[in-house]
């Protein structure tokens, strides 16, 4: 396993600029997902890292040793691919060894190598096979497969999970968890899926934008978002946000809402509530009508207008609810965050 | 995924009765009306085809006394036999000039192609710009400055000169063919090749070439079609040695001496025209499988 440092890294295409003036320092043994929507430079990274995006100006040190201009090959990494990538014509067991019998490795080395990571992903008995006689599952996992046997400091995953039905995601996810357990090696895993990146991740990197929003543990990321985007990317359904004023006393006032926040400064604020910190209670003490009712088999989203704030709130119990209800309800006021309304910051 | 989806939403139709899972093929009216007209249509086209083979069996007695439509009365073979003796040293000699020039320009424009898509030199968008813009000009007009150059290198009226001028021509369509079936490719291919750790003739060789068989039975059969066929560029470039059958049908046919033998005349076009035919009956399953194959993936 190897660490990856990345210094103020800059690449450009075609004349706008993707990624600026990025620094990141990814630990050996980690398993790092760089999430955003689409277009926010993830992928250029993860590429960069591959060597297969020339970088503007930085550096790129990989084990310690400058990579900035080498060759893929020469990298120590493996990397997975969204659409899987395999050679159509090779048989799986080429597919694997390929890669290790350009590097000149010996034979009984590449048989030893392919027949271990093959047990490891139950692929003993599709060898043979090509990849148009695969399932998707089984052919992302002999792309997966096609990496582990290079047995290289890092692993690169450029969305691996994106192409497959919902079932099989999951049950991939956990393989991929499992997987980084038993190897502990270095891992970067590219996705715009939250659910992906809170499972897998030891450590998430939102992005926006070619810039970096917030580095931290998926509990920090979702518990303390560092500003507006971080809120309100993470989690389904989204935070809800009330703009609103907070007066000397630290009454929070946004319409007929309002909430008293102890340690809260005066000024413009935008508060932030998570749909599972909005609790529907007989004894709340706001107002609301229930405008929808989203059942989700375990739990059921309840969508509420208070004073034209539609809010969304998760409930757990079996309450039956009907549009048009009238609810009191509690914002739970030691979860809430507080972004500055002009630069979106957390205060 | 798609699939999933629908089932979910859509409850199963009620399969109240059989009938529309077999569903006869009625003959309408208009369907009659399709099919006389296709099939006259085929008559016409056939028709020239047909006096062809029935004249090329014909002694000339009964084609001079005859009806042109009539079957022949005493059917012979002696007009082939003649036909094959005037014709074989061009059969030969064009077979001598398709191979090469088939092989060259695939191989080139399968090169041309995997470099454009995957490796995208500095000015490859121009570079193919130019060589597209070659395929749009007459070749007529480069007949001269050719001839020109030829001469001056001291190759012109050989084999080697028209496998040359067969390889040039040939480029631009060959280049075109294998950059859009290359473009195809998802490029996450190419980079898996890379990270593997393969260079420019390991990836074109072990990965792209072996997924190319249906484009190059494609390009096969136009540059064999294109090149059997041809006539001006064999007369002017190839030399007395080396005149491809199509220039020495053109002398069996327009001879000014003695009698026309229509007969005779027949049976060579025939000949000269078998070669494309044959070729585009046993792959045409493959031509229309490597046409369709650049426009969807997988």
């Amino acid at each position: 396993m190897s660490n990856v440092t990345l210094r103020n890294l800059c690449i450009t295409r075609g004349g706008t600029s993707i990624l600026r003036d990025l620094d990141l320092q990814i630990e050996p043994g980690e398993f790092l997902v760089l999430l955003g929507p689409s277009g926010c430079g993830k992928s250029t990274l993860l590429h960069s890292i591959a060597g297969l995006i020339d970088l503007s100006s930085g550096t790129i040190e990989i084990g310690g040793r400058d990579m900035s201009d080498a060759d893929p090959s020469e990298r120590g990494i493996g990397m997975v691919f969204q659409s899987y990538a395999l050679y159509p014509t090779m048989s799986v067991e080429k597919n694997m060894s390929f890669g290790l019998k350009i590097a000149g490795t010996p034979k009984a080395e590449v048989q030893r190598r392919v027949r271990r990571t093959a047990q490891m992903l139950q692929l003993d008995a599709l060898l043979e096979r090509k990849p148009s006689q695969l399932s998707g599952g089984q052919r992302q996992r002999v792309a997966i497969g096609r990496a582990l046997v290079r047995e290289a400091g890092v692993y690169l995953f450029d969305e691996p999970l994106s192409n497959l039905d919902a079932k099989l995601r999951a049950e991939l996810r956990r393989e991929l968890k499992m997987l980084h357990h038993t190897l502990g090696s270095t891992m970067v895993y590219v996705t715009h899926d939250q659910a992906e990146a809170m499972t897998l991740a030891t450590r998430i990197v939102v992005m926006q934008a070619g810039r970096i929003q917030q580095i931290g543990t998926p509990a920090e990321v979702y518990d303390r978002p560092a500003n507006r985007f971080v809120a309100g990317f993470l989690g389904s359904p989204s935070m809800n946000f009330i703009d609103g004023s907070i007066d000397a006393s630290g009454r929070f006032t946004a319409g007929v809402l309002d909430l008293h926040l102890p340690q809260a400064a005066p000024g413009g604020m935008t508060l932030a509530a998570r749909p599972e910190h909005i609790h529907i209670d007989e004894n709340g003490p706001l107002n609301g009508t229930v405008t929808l009712v989203e059942p989700m088999g375990n739990h059921q989203v309840v969508w509420i207008d208070c004073g034209g704030h539609s809010l969304s709130a998760i409930e757990h119990g079996a309450r039956v609810l009907a549009g048009g209800q009238a609810v009191r309800f509690a914002i739970d006021a030691g979860r809430v965050s507080l972004f500055d309304q002009g630069s979106g910051e957390r205060v | 995924m798609s699939h999933h989806s629908l089932q979910a939403v859509a409850p199963p139709l009620p399969m109240t009765n059989a009938a529309p899972l077999k569903r006869r093929r009625r003959v309408t009216p208009a369907r009659l009306g399709v099919y006389a007209f296709l099939f006259s249509a085929a008559l016409f086209f056939l028709l020239p085809l047909y006096v062809m083979i029935i004249t090329s069996f014909k002694p000339m007695p009964e084609i001079r006394s005859g009806n042109v439509f009539a079957l022949p009365a005493m059917a012979t073979l002696d007009p082939w036999r003649q036909a094959w003796g005037a014709v074989s040293q061009g059969f030969w000699n064009s077979v001598a000039i398709a191979v090469p020039s088939t092989v060259i320009p695939i191989l080139l424009g399968a090169i041309n192609g995997y470099a454009l898509s995957f490796w995208r030199p500095r000015g490859a968008n121009v570079l193919f710009g130019v060589l597209l813009a070659g395929a749009f000009i007459p070749v007529q007009v480069m007949i001269y400055p050719l001839v020109w150059m030829m001469a001056r290198a001291g190759v012109f009226g050989s084999l080697p000169a028209i496998v040359l001028v067969h390889v040039i021509f040939g480029m631009p369509l060959m280049t075109l063919l294998f950059r859009n079936y290359y473009a195809s490719v998802p490029h996450e291919l190419f980079q898996a090749a890379r990270i593997d750790g393969g260079g420019f003739w390991r990836i074109f060789l072990q990965v792209m070439l072996p997924m190319s068989l249906p484009i190059v039975v494609v390009a096969a059969i136009m540059q064999v079609t294109g090149v059997w066929n041809d006539y001006i560029l064999g007369l002017v470039f190839a030399g007395r040695e080396n005149l491809p059958m199509t220039v020495q049908l053109n002398n069996v046919i327009n001879t000014t001496t003695g009698t026309r033998l229509y007969n005779v005349n027949m049976a060579a076009t025939i000949l000269t025209a078998a070669v494309p035919l044959a070729i585009y009956f046993i792959s045409g399953r493959w031509f229309v499988r490597g046409i369709a194959a650049g426009a969807v993936k997988g």
